[in-house]
């Protein structure tokens, strides 16, 4: 990646992050801190690798994403609308009665959304039906899964873990959005995940652990996992939750937190100072 | 309503040293903090893992104690139905569960967070007792009665507070349904939360074209309290149930099989048509899925209308034959 590219991503993903704040705040409330972890990954997804039309949301060759955190919906909507799959004026309609837009994804409500998720832990199962569909139909292009650190809780996402390395499903490409929180507290103090590296190899994937604000580390690690031939991918990404709202970063209460709309500009408008954020890890 | 809840664990629990708690990281949302910082060593928080949730509390239950288990209705009844089948209800153990923001009130989560079907699959299991309180002083008395109840308990828990509709003093008894208000033109038979003030308003404005309302609040969905409604349908002649679920095999549905097994006097059901949930507000919800008083007036008036052109009277023709 040269510098221009991860300039035009940073932006990207800057006018991403103030458009998923500014939506939040629109409304009043919203699960800010799961939708702010996820902005990079989703920037570069959509923005680098994946095959998808605006004009075509159902074309039947394409690449296809799986949130199965659902309740990361508005930064995926803030994506796509920002790559034409709707009016950006939708962005103001989030969870209003009647609304395309709803706090988690719905394929049948949303042009772009490619399933739908809310039940943490399900996402994981849909992925590697589409993956095995694909192969069936011998359609050459990748499912991208976004699972949470807490949903991995789920025992369904390590039966899961379990098919989609028996199937040796290499078109699955999945992350965990590793931001060390979920609802309750952190989840090494609410039931710990650990050892995930560990855990994934043993289930037969091709793991890789990179930070998840940092588009070069990204960009590396998606490169390795399209050509790997005969495993499943998991890329766990080191996050913070909440990152760069500056009302919600690394508070431990942020995971579904009311916001006045004027806080949510301050936000946005801090975020136009600072310019390119500084990537950091986050470590407990 | 969940301080409540927190409240009456902890009485319990003080006294009872079998009681203990259960969550699936929405403890903040359950409102139960205060239970863990009393009791830590019989607190379970099982992260986002509802299915061993309920499994291990039916295995604390077999271990001899009282596992009170909470989530989301939705997660509760749906994504632990078997654990709670099986290792709960049909090993013949204790498992009181508790499902949060059920129907509508899960609001801004929307349609995979609404249970509109909960009591419905709840029903099915045998020998389980299904509750809904409508305030907070039913929800502390048939918190208590669960915990004692022999058998394992499902209970919808609005986690909102909500206005007091019963005195300190009321006491309650799995089973037995309440008569807020009594009447003779119509009953309206309401469970939980929502629909039980929602009929209210609905008696209020009923009274004022002059029809006279009685109104049942049904905080048993299982067993029915088929006495009572015996008792009102021979009285008034015509029911509305009122529901914040599928009009189909939750309350509206007992009170059907009970009409028709033993007297079949005409009823109409306000519930949701056959549908899932979505986003929205609560008042958006509760018109869009005809839930509110306005829908439950008109429902009692084509109650007594359709009586009046079959029978000639608002009187049940069944009525007539019953002596
Ligand atoms: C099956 C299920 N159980 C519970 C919930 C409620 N819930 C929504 S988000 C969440 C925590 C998820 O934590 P994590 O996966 O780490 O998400 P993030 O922190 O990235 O937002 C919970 C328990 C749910 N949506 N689905």
């Amino acid at each position: 990646m040269d510098s221009i590219e991860l300039k035009i991503l940073e932006d990207k993903a800057k006018e991403i992050r103030k458009m998923t704040i500014e939506c939040i705040g629109y409304l009043g409330v919203g699960h800010i801190g799961g939708a702010m972890s996820v902005v990079e990954v989703l920037t570069l997804l959509y923005e680098k690798y994946m095959d998808v039309s605006p004009d075509e949301p159902q074309k039947r060759i394409r690449d296809k994403l799986v949130m199965s955190k659902g309740h990361a919906g508005p930064t995926l909507y803030c994506v796509l609308a920002e790559k034409g799959f709707f009016p950006k004026a939708w962005l103001h309609t989030l969870n209003v009665g009647g609304t395309r837009l709803p706090s988690h994804c719905d394929m049948n409500r949303t042009p772009g959304i490619d399933m739908s998720t809310g039940s943490l832990g399900q996402g994981i199962s849909t992925a590697i039906g589409l993956a095995l569909a694909n192969r069936i139909n011998g359609i050459d292009r990748k499912v991208y899964l976004i699972i949470g650190d807490g949903e991995s809780n789920e025992g369904q996402i390590w039966e899961g873990a379990m098919a989609a390395a028996h199937f040796k499903l290499n078109n699955l490409i999945a992350f965990t959005d590793y931001n060390k929180m979920q609802i309750d507290g952190y989840v090494h103090d609410i039931m710990n995940v650990e050892d995930l590296n560990a855990k994934w190899n043993a289930f037969g994937w091709f793991v890789q652990r990179v930070n998840g604000h940092d588009f070069e580390d990204m960009e590396m690690a998606i490169e390795r996992a399209r050509h790997e031939h005969f495993r499943p991918s998991m890329i766990i990404l080191d996050t913070i939750k909440g990152k760069g709202a500056h009302f919600a970063e690394r508070r431990i209460d942020n995971h579904n937190m009311n916001v006045s709309y004027e806080t949510a500009l301050e936000s946005c408008s801090m975020l136009n100072e600072i310019g390119r954020q500084p990537t950091e890890i986050h470590h407990d | 309503m969940r301080a409540v809840y927190a409240q009456t664990l902890i009485e319990l629990a003080e006294k009872d040293d079998r009681i203990v708690l259960l969550e699936a990281d929405l403890m903040k949302a359950s409102g139960t903090t205060v239970f863990k910082t009393r009791f830590p060593e019989r607190t379970f928080n099982m992260g986002v893992a509802e299915a061993n949730m309920v499994g291990v509390a039916a295995g604390l239950s077999a271990g001899g104690m009282i596992p009170f288990a909470n989530s989301f209705a939705c997660f509760a009844s749906r994504r632990a139905y078997d654990q709670f089948f099986i290792s709960g209800n049909y090993a013949r153990l204790n498992v009181k569960l508790v499902g949060t923001d059920p129907g509508i009130t899960s609001e801004f989560n929307g349609g995979t967070h609404m249970p509109f079907e909960d009591i419905g699959i709840m029903r099915n299991i045998p020998k389980l007792v299904v509750m809904e309180p409508s305030d907070p002083v039913s929800l502390k008395k048939l918190v208590i009665e669960s915990a004692y109840h022999n058998g394992c308990t499902y209970m919808r828990l609005h986690r909102k507070s909500l206005p007091v509709i019963y005195s300190e003093s009321e006491e309650f008894e799995i089973g037995k349904g309440k008569v807020l208000k009594d009447g003779t033109d119509i009953t309206l038979i309401a469970s939980g939360a929502i629909m039980v003030a929602e009929a209210l308003k609905a008696g209020e404005m009923l009274n004022v074209d002059g029809i006279s309302a009685a109104i049942i609040d049904m905080h048993t969905l299982k067993p029915i309290d088929t006495e009572l409604i015996l008792q009102f349908a021979k009285k008034t002649g015509g029911i509305v149930t009122c529901e914040n679920h599928q009009k189909t095999n939750g309350l509206g549905s007992a009170v059907a099989e009970t009409l028709s097994e033993n007297y079949p006097a005409l009823l109409n059901r306000v519930g949701v048509a056959d549908e899932f949930g979505e986003v929205g507000r609560l008042n958006y919800l509760l018109g869009r899925y005809q839930l509110t008083a306005e829908h439950i007036v008109s429902a009692a008036k084509m109650n007594l209308s359709r009586r009046k052109y079959a029978f000639g009277s608002s009187e049940n023709k069944m009525q007539m034959n019953d002596n």
